[in-house]
């Protein structure tokens, strides 16, 4: 089944908010997807690049990982901790050396962008929001699942939104056919998964398209040329929001959008508790069409 | 008139009330606040009462309704009048995906668009759509009327059994085994009809009529040998 939030804000003042309304939505969604849960938030940039990496055993790793770091680039870095979870501030030019260092050191880099911070673990939506403190983040544009595992195991990695370029993140409902074929093609051109998620594949393919010169509305139509399955997919980047669902469309879907916000949820339900929703122009998305907006 | 508040209400008390209502009731005018896109408001209701639910509505609203007058004031998700067997619903905005699936009887109208599988296996249910609908409807609709003001999708009343469909604008492609089929007088009165009960500003002549072509489920003697 699973559960897809999502929120693009138009304006400014609703940046403070936009943590507290992914929140809600999210948890609406707890019952399309009780199994993890996980969110990309585009927040303030910190002049350099944000890098979420992930560890199972936190106090360990994520202890002295900062002062390390800066040894080992020869330059200095910001590290804040949340939960299973650091998001490291790179200076530019170092992301190659900080990957190598923190791919030694077993930690997992869960998305990386001048922008985005991701956050995903296994649990109640409603548990791993709280961990995160996601309420409390502001941003410009943020997305959110909730995941019921059908296609590989329940774990952080096999968690939504993947992200497999900068600022670049997907979430997906339904199930891909053509996983393994695609995994193949894209492993040749550089873009290779790291898991057996399907859903990664589906990302991986945005990123390379994106990569190739593609604007995020070509890349989105790609996918349904190339890739064969059921999907309802959401996708942010640093400066815009698409969705699309593959031509049979049984994955459900319904968008909002008012002066100030798009809102894309699996179900009305997500939509409840937003601003000026009583008034917004609510609808379905249609089958095998591109929606995006780019600021 | 009684009044419910979801914001205060669970679910399942509000549907036990409804369905608590016998057919002589004087509790005949029920309004429903803050649904806020719950699933299955209103549903196996069995009584000539009239449900007003103030906004949108979530899977399944008004499921297996008998007798009944189900009116939501926003959109419906996905299968709203599902199997319906006689009385009326009436979606002000939009409807999700299979709206009045397998429906028997009773009249279904929506006032905004219609997505994907309307009324799919439909069985004796009058749906009128004052919009669109999307594709792959009506698709093994057995009998009834479906109506559209609007356009149709993709594959419209695939594998069709004696349903009538009647749509005013234009018709992406029509799926297995459904034709246009001439519009005759008794079919001008069957719409006249419909559009006047579905309050939908449309002249009957306006619409072309599609039905089963019939050789999709009939036994043919050529194709004996593949029996």
């Amino acid at each position: 089944m699973c559960g897809i939030v999502g929120l693009f804000l138009k304006k400014e003042d609703l940046r403070p908010r936009l943590g507290e309304m992914l929140t809600d939505m999210l948890i609406t969604m707890t019952d399309r997807g009780p199994d993890s849960a996980g969110i990309a938030i585009y927040g303030d940039e910190a002049g350099g690049l944000k890098m979420t990496v992930q560890s199972d055993t936190p106090e360990t790793a994520f202890a002295g990982l900062d002062t390390a770091l800066e040894a080992a680039l020869g330059q200095k870095i910001a590290m804040k901790v949340i939960d299973t979870h650091a998001v490291l501030t790179l200076p530019e030019g170092t992301e190659a050396a900080a990957r190598a260092f923190l791919a030694e050191k077993g930690l997992r880099v869960m998305g990386a962008g001048a922008a985005m911070e991701i956050f995903k673990e296994t649990g109640l939506p409603k548990d791993v929001a709280a961990r995160f403190g996601i309420r409390a983040m502001g941003g410009s544009h943020g997305i959110g699942h909730t995941r019921m595992a059908t296609e590989s195991a329940v774990t952080t990695l096999g968690a939504h939104p993947f992200s497999t370029g900068d600022d670049q993140c997907l979430v997906h409902n339904g199930s891909l056919s053509n996983h393994n074929q695609m995994r193949r093609v894209l492993t040749e051109k550089g873009f290779a998964p790291l898991t057996q998620n399907d859903t990664e594949v589906a990302a991986c393919y945005i990123s390379s398209r994106l990569a190739e010169g593609a604007n995020l509305g070509e890349a989105l139509e790609g996918t349904l040329q190339d890739l064969d399955g059921f999907f309802t997919f959401v996708v942010g980047t640093k400066n815009g929001f698409g969705v699309v669902r593959d031509p049979i469309a049984c994955k459900p879907a319904v968008m909002a959008e008012t002066d100030d916000y798009v809102a894309f949820g699996s179900e009305y339900r997500a939509f409840a508790n937003l601003p000026g929703i009583d008034t917004a122009r609510v609808w379905e998305p249609e089958p095998a069409t591109v929606y995006f907006w780019e600021r | 008139m009684q009044t419910i508040d979801m914001s205060t209400t669970p679910l399942r008390e509000v549907n036990v009330a409804l369905q608590a209502q016998a057919a002589q009731t004087n509790q005949t005018q029920w309004v429903i606040e803050n649904p806020r896109g719950a699933h299955a408001i209103a549903v196996g209701l069995d009584a000539p009462i009239e449900v007003t639910v103030k906004g949108s509505t979530g899977y399944y609203c008004a499921g297996m309704n008998k007798q009944a007058t189900v009116h939501v004031t926003g959109s419906a998700g996905p299968g709203v009048a599902e199997n319906m067997m006689s009385g009326t619903v009436i979606i002000d905005g939009d409807a999700s995906q299979y709206a009045g699936a397998t429906g028997h009887g009773g009249l279904l109208v929506i006032k905004g668009n219609a997505s994907s599988r309307c009324g799919i296996s439909m069985k004796g249910i009058d749906i009128v759509v004052h919009g669109n609908i999307g594709h792959m409807s009506a698709f093994m609709a057995q009998s009834g009327n479906l109506v559209v003001l609007g356009d149709a999708g993709d594959a419209l009343g695939d594998s069709l059994y004696e349903a009538r469909l009647f749509v005013r604008g234009s018709v992406k492609s029509l799926g297995s085994d459904c034709i246009e089929k001439e519009m005759r007088p008794e079919h001008i009165e069957i719409l006249k009809d419909l559009l006047e009960r579905a309050g939908a500003d449309a002249k009957p002549e306006e619409f072309k009529r599609y039905g089963s072509a019939r050789t999709l489920y009939n036994f043919h003697v050529d194709h004996a040998g593949a029996y």
